[in-house]
This record gives C-alpha cells, structure tokens and sequence, in this order.
C-alpha cells in the first residue's frame, strides 16, 4: 500500500458570535481547503464530518453538512470525541483511503458554541465528564483541569507563574494570527494585576489568563491516497504516524493526575509508527485548552522529562526560534478553540508549516511536524506525525 | 414497567443528578444512613468505586457491597469561583480527588475547611451529607 497524505487544508476565521448558519460556518472552512487543493467536489468520495453534539441544535449534522458543501450522493458520516473529533476523523479518513475504499477524503470540523449560553454551554461541557458519578457535585471543565495543575505543581514544583508564561508565548502568536478570536498581547505583570481580568481566579489554581477563548469556527482537512497526492498536489504532506488513546472517564478510574496517559499512548504509537522520536520533530501544535495542559503536553510528549516543562518554556524553548516551537499560531489559548474544528485547525497549521507557507509564523525549514489533540479532560487522545 | 413503578431513588444525589436510576440505587439507602459505599465483585474480588453492577474483568454481576472507611490521601483538588446551571448556591466549593490504596474517591471537600488547612497528602475521610436543597452526597472531612 502506498502513502496516505494531505493535499488541502482549510479554516474559518474564529470568532465570538459567528453571524450564520453551521452549515455556512462549514463551508468556509471547506473552501479554503478545496481552493487550497485545486479540486472539485466530484474528486472527493466521502466525507468526515466531526463536532460535539452538546453544541448541535441540529441532529445528525453529516447529511446536512454534506449536502451543502455538495458532497452528495458520496457517503458521510458523522465523528465524535469531544475536543478531539476531527483528529480522529483524520485517522479514519487515512484509513478508508488506506484500505482502498476511497482516494479522497474530506475531513470537516465545525463548532457554534454561540448556539447555547456561556453558562449553558459550562454545565455541558462539564457532562463531558461522567454525568452519574462527578457531574452531580458541579464539575466543569476548568476545574477537571485544575486538578492536574495542583497535581503537577505538588509533585515538581510546578507555579502559577510557569503557566503565565504559556499564555505569554500563546498571545506573542494569536496577535500575528488573522484567524485568532483572541489578537491581543498578554503580558507576565498582567497576572500579577489585581485590576486585570486575567488574573481573576476561575478554579483553583487556574486563573481567566490561564483558560481557553470559546469560539466558532470550522476546519477542512481533504486526505488522499499517493496517486493523487502526485496527481493533484505540488506539495503533498504525508501522514507519516497516528496514535489513539482513551482512558476512564471518572477521575478516580486513574492512576496519573500530573500528566494525560492519552496523550503519552498516543504519542508512543505516533512516533513507533513513523520510526522517529521526539528529538525528530519540528514544529508542533499541542492541545492548550489550558495553560497547564500545554505543560503536561510538553512532558507526554516527550519533549521535556516530567517535572521539566517549565523550563522549557522559561527558556522560551518554545518560541518560534527554540529548538521545539510549539502553538506558533496562538494556540487554543489565544486562536480559540470551536472544539469540533480544533484538530483540523492544529493540522491546518502544521501543513502550512511543513509547506512553507505560514507567513509571520513560519518556523525556519521544519521537515517533521507533530500534532496533538486531546478529547474531553484527558479522555480521548490523538496524536498525528505529519512529514513533507 | 410503568413509570410510577421506577426506581428513580439515584435521582436524590448531589446538588443536580443527571441520573434517575441505575442498578447500583442501593447506594442512596446507603448514603441515606451515612454510609459511602463501593462494590466488590464476588468472584473475582475486583474492588470499584464508584460502584458498578458488573464486573469487566470477570464479566460477572455478583457484587457485594463494601463501605469507605478510614482515612485516604488527598491527591488533587481546585476551589470553583464559577458554577455550572443549577450549582450557583453551592459556590464557593472545591472538587477533590482521594486515595484509598484500592481505589479512589472523586468528591466535594467540607465547606467548613479553610484554603489554608488545605495540603495535597494530608489525610481526609469521606463522610455522608446533606445538601441544603435536601439532596444527599458525601464530602471530605480533616481525619
Ligand atoms: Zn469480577
């Protein structure tokens, strides 16, 4: 069997309050990828459609999607793991078109969460969770997350103040970003400002700087077999490895708070099934829907030895210049994060960068570059290797 | 069954419950009598809580009932200064995770324990309480 690539890749702009419809919010994403890919809708035989349904007040978004993006009569269907939904609809698309069954494969991510209210859209967030056994004592998602940042910071030493800094670097991109909800500078003093909203507290110990901006938006991934790749693409990027994880989704169902097991599982079939270590990549996107999930990441990774993120980032390690530069497009932290558009998004990002073509954000010549993207708290893990 | 004959007992626990009714109700009558209990498979001796009716590692449902007791580690915990809908009275309250060796408990830490008092490793014991809205769940006392 040949390779498996990417031959277009496609997103919204994020915004606050998208002033349309999910299927107009879809093909914005869709366009930019099939512009991006120089191919029409009779090239594509299936598609992938992936969001969180908590979101929808549409059921069964895939055949509504697909007819108006006019992938129809093809076959569609619908992916969900929370955060993480259109990275696995990358792994499926690689597998339909590794198995033979179709040469192209578009991969459409989209979220409104405007559809619902900031609050409403909290409480469902936190029914990501187990809904019979920890929803019942008022649990979000912040909050899941600030027991891993207390975990860390009791066993390494972890602070408050490590975390900024990944919000720093986050904003230093989102800021050159035209895409990003969230285009504004974050300074380190501002957490320390009574009188800054970032430094109000949202759940122990994570404060508003360290959480994600909610967005709407849409991503497009379009996969393809090797044939085409040649037949349609200059400059096809391979999927060179995927790895795939889950774990229990009660916190008390595990064993690791100061870091995701998902994202380790993941990351170890990743690299062994690409034949490279952490040393190899490039260039990567993580999944920073909070600062300290950034910092975990980097540990999971392998980028870092546990207990050793922070010094990564004090040593601006990953910055665009640093020896592994990380969320060069602002992150989830500051590009948003429209959870069913997210991963396609983060490879989005990537595949510019392994083209060449990411502009101000452009990382000097990576070859290898790495995505990683995690569903729900630490519940789904997916990590994607992607070469030129 | 008709649905005046449900057993909605599983409805009673926390501030919110998104569940009516499991197999596993007989927790409420439990709690109801200050007792948190988990269950043990009895053919394979697999311990879970929180309690399951069936048993993945032997794939049987013949469980017994244990009760929570002595003292377990504090792991991790954060203090909510935002609630989710239908928690807004309860805040400020901290979300909490303890270990028993065996197994570990997801919970709510007492409200009348300070910030200061507060250390990941300490000792806790988890003790039946009821919610000012009359519904029953369990917190996380000093041991
Ligand atoms: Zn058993």
């Amino acid at each position: 069997m040949g390779k498996v690539g990417i031959i277009g890749v496609g997103q919204s702009a994020f915004v606050r309050g998208y002033p349309g419809s999910i299927r107009e919010l879809a093909f914005e994403g869709f366009r930019e990828a099939m512009q991006d890919a120089g191919i029409t809708t009779k090239d594509i035989g299936a598609s992938i459609i992936c969001s969180s349904p908590e979101y929808d007040k549409q059921r069964s978004p895939a055949g509504v999607l697909a007819e108006y993006l006019g992938l129809t009569p093809q076959p569609t269907f619908y992916v969900e793991t929370l955060c993480s939904s259109s990275s696995m609809g990358v792994r499926l698309a690689y597998s339909l078109v590794k198995a033979g069954l179709h040469d192209v494969v578009a991969v459409v991510g989209f979220q409104k969460m405007s559809e619902i209210s900031s609050a409403e859209s909290q409480e469902r967030m936190g029914r990501g969770a187990d809904i019979q056994w920890e929803s019942p004592f008022g649990t979000m998602m912040p909050a899941y997350y600030a027991l891993h940042a207390r975990a860390h910071m009791a066993k390494y030493g972890t602070t408050s103040d490590d975390l900024a800094l990944i919000r720093v670097k986050a904003a230093t991109y989102g800021q050159i970003n035209e895409k990003a909800v969230y285009r504004k500078s974050v300074t380190f003093d501002m957490f320390s400002d009574p009188e800054n909203p970032l430094s109000s507290p949202v759940s122990s110990p994570l404060r508003v700087g360290d959480c994600c901006a909610n967005a709407d938006g849409s991503s497009c991934v379009i996969v393809a077999d090797e044939e085409k790749c040649k037949a349609f693409s200059k400059k096809p990027v391979w999927i060179l490895g995927l790895g795939a994880a889950s774990t229990a989704v009660n916190m008390a169902g595990r064993d690791i708070f100061s870091g995701l097991t998902v994202g380790m599982q993941a990351g170890e079939q990743a690299y062994k099934m690409a034949g490279l270590t952490p040393r190899d990549i490039d260039v990567a996107e993580v999944h920073d829907c909070f600062t300290i999930a950034e910092m975990m990441a980097y540990e999971n990774l392998g980028f870092a030895k546990p207990g050793e993120g922070k010094d990564l980032i004090k040593s601006k390690e990953t910055y665009k210049e640093g020896s592994i530069p990380v969320n060069v497009d602002g992150g989830l932290l500051s590009k948003g994060h429209p959870i069913g558009a997210t991963g396609g998004s983060q490879i989005r990002t990537i595949v510019l960068q392994l083209r060449g073509d990411a502009g101000q954000m452009q990382v000097k010549d990576p070859e290898i570059g790495l995505v990683h993207n995690i569903g729900g708290v630490g519940l789904y893990g997916n990590v994607t290797i992607l070469g030129r | 069954m008709a649905k005046k004959d449900m057993d909605l007992r599983f409805g009673k626990f926390g501030t919110v419950s998104f569940t009516f009714t499991t197999k596993v109700n007989d927790f409420m009558n439990g709690l109801e009598q200050g007792k948190v209990s988990g269950t043990r498979c009895k053919d394979c001796g697999k311990v879970y809580f929180p309690p399951r009716a069936d048993c993945y590692n032997c794939l049987g449902s013949n469980m017994e009932w244990f009760d929570v007791t002595g003292k377990g580690k504090l792991l991790t915990y954060s203090k909510l200064e935002y609630a989710p809908v239908g928690f807004e009275n309860d805040l400020p309250y901290s979300i909490a995770l303890l270990d028993f060796g065996d197994y570990k408990v997801f919970g709510r830490l007492a409200s009348d324990i300070t910030d200061d008092e507060i250390k990941v490793g300490m000792e806790m014991k988890v003790v039946a309480n009821e919610l000012p809205n009359g519904q029953l769940n369990y917190v996380f006392q000093k041991a």
